[in-house]
């Protein structure tokens, strides 16, 4: 794995909402992957056709309940986003930060939302390598992890 | 004609508003909003409020068909629809789904509208205070992605980025809305105009956006009234008919979060060609568009996706010139939109449609006899309508 684990560092501040599985359980594995320091995606065994976020059955074959299959956490700068304007008060004084979009090739080029850790005023560019970094709240309630991205330096 | 088609089949014999708000200024609640619009709308059309028999409306609207028939008096409902989320992407199947109610005999007189008072109920550019999360919202709001700036300006910046559409683009979407709010009386931007210098010069929201890429946040209501095409005539003012209608999304438009395969435009790729084939127009015959203006770059996809011109042509297009009424290429959101008029979930734009073809906006394009409507971009379902004139028919 790429990833590497980052402690108790944080990129937002506390207060944002706890991502939590639905009351149906679809997405544990997903967030419980992310605790374990693993990044989880689902494929299907029959067709072999990724997705995210996770669904009951899969979409091109219609087979139930795909497999979670482990995944390097790495990809690709899809698109990004500097925010400057707090909609949430934890955010107020916060100051600008950064959000990306990262595809990841190696899994059928799947799509998920992080953080771009380091310098908020960086020039961000689409297409640029990332790697995740996992961000871990066991003292939360409940705790949670997120899954944080940094550029790749010698990619 | 095909026999399935809703052009000409329903016409609008009304259309009303209460007064627009900024955020919280409303002295009335939204319920009492939405009866204001309704009362309104039928006082234009003539019409006594108890021949309406249905209500249509969208984007979780909260003033209940059940409590406005009770509220009203009216003897008989018979038509209650509401099109399923997408926020404002609805605006424009709410009357499409009134109007396949009045075509398929189930309704006679049906009220469409929106009522919507963010001061009462809570303001679209503030995240909710939630503990937890799960679904969707779980993937995007621990990260900062709370509220639709966020969530729409990473599908703005790689449409720009595959286009090469710049910034100054955005910019004159902006700047004709404001310019056609100052003749809106009213718009809540009226008396306050916007140019370049004070464009570039606006705080960024979420890059992207400037300030002024934003819709508002308003309180207020708006209606209009429905009824069938053969009885377009026997109201106050010119006939408006329905000439066409379309609703969805394309493949996986709804592929959570962020996965849609048409990630970086408007999701109106499959609506446009349907809409076009059921009013039998082209890009070409319409004169005045009103184009759901969440975010600046939303209409920049809505007009592309319905072939006002290529993408490589979008810098050149887009120019507030090219953008204004009476005389511009393609005068776009006439009465400000929800960007300069009032952000009633788009239903302003549908209102205003009706005026331009009526003849009667304030700021009237030169060709207004075929108007199109597009809804809420970059959601799904999404819906976009056309009106016309008899002339149009």
């Amino acid at each position: 794995m790429n990833a590497r684990k980052t402690g108790d560092a944080r990129y937002l501040p506390a207060g944002l909402p706890i991502p939590v599985a639905e009351p149906d359980g679809l997405s544990a594995p997903y967030w419980q992957g992310l605790r374990e320091g693993r990044l989880r995606v689902q494929r299907c065994p029959a067709c072999q056709a990724w997705q995210f976020g996770p669904e009951w059955l899969c979409h091109r074959c219609h087979r139930f309940d795909p497999e979670w299959r482990d995944v390097e956490a790495k990809g690709l700068i899809h698109s990004w986003e500097r925010v400057w304007h707090p909609s949430h008060p934890v955010l107020r004084r916060h100051g600008p930060y950064l959000a990306v979009l990262v595809e990841l090739p190696h899994a059928g080029g799947v799509r998920m939302v992080g953080n771009l850790l380091g310098d908020p005023m960086q020039e961000v560019r689409i297409g640029a390598a990332v790697d995740g970094v996992f961000e871990h709240h066991p003292d939360a309630a409940p705790p949670y992890s997120l899954l944080q991205w940094r550029i790749r330096r010698n990619g | 004609m095909t026999d399935r088609s809703l052009k000409g089949r329903v016409a609008v014999a009304g259309i009303g508003e209460s007064r627009y708000y900024r955020h919280g200024q409303s002295p009335d609640p939204e319920f009492k909003l939405a009866l204001q619009a309704i009362l309104a709308a039928c006082r234009d059309a003539g019409l006594a409020p108890t021949e309406i028999d249905g209500f249509a409306s969208y984007g979780n609207e909260r003033s209940d068909a059940s409590r406005l028939a009770a509220a009203l008096g009216i003897p008989q409902l018979r038509s209650a629809t509401m099109q399923w989320g997408g926020g404002g992407g609805g605006c424009c199947a709410a009357v499409a789904n009134a109007a396949a109610a009045i075509r398929a005999g189930m309704a006679e007189c049906v009220v469409v509208f929106r009522s919507l008072a963010q001061g009462e109920y809570g303001r679209f550019g503030q995240s909710a205070d939630l503990a937890t999360v799960s679904g969707e919202r779980a993937y995007l709001m621990p990260y900062g992605v709370l509220a639709p700036p966020q969530r729409f300006a990473m599908r703005v910046r790689r449409f720009m980025h595959d286009h090469g559409i710049r910034q100054e683009a955005m910019r004159a979407i902006a700047l004709a809305s404001y310019r056609h709010a100052q003749s809106n009386p009213r718009a809540v931007m009226h008396g306050k105009p916007l140019d370049e210098a004070g464009y570039d010069a606006s705080r960024w929201i979420v890059e992207p956006f400037r300030l002024y890429d934003c819709c508002m946040e308003n309180d207020g209501a708006a209606a209009l009234i429905l009824v069938d095409g053969q009885r377009a005539r026997d109201f106050p003012h010119k006939p408006v008919y329905l000439l066409g209608a379309a609703a969805g999304s394309g493949y996986r438009a709804g592929a959570d979060p962020h996965n849609a395969p048409g990630y970086a435009g408007a999701n109106f790729g499959t609506l446009a060609p349907e809409l076009y084939r059921m009013a039998g127009v082209s890009p070409q015959d319409v004169g005045v568009v009103q184009s759901y203006d969440n975010f600046t770059a939303g209409v920049a996809m809505a007009l592309m996706e319905h072939g006002f011109f290529r993408p490589e042509e979008a810098n050149e297009f887009l120019t507030p010139d090219n953008l204004s009424a009476p005389s511009g290429r393609l005068p776009l959101n006439t009465s400000g939109g929800n960007l300069a008029e009032c952000y009633m979930q788009g239903f302003e734009l549908v209102l205003e449609a009706v005026r331009q073809v009526r003849g009667t906006a304030t700021a009237l394009a030169d060709r207004a006899d075929v108007a199109l409507v597009t809804g809420g971009p970059m959601v799904t379902p999404t819906s976009n309508l056309l009106l016309g004139s008899e002339a149009a028919l």
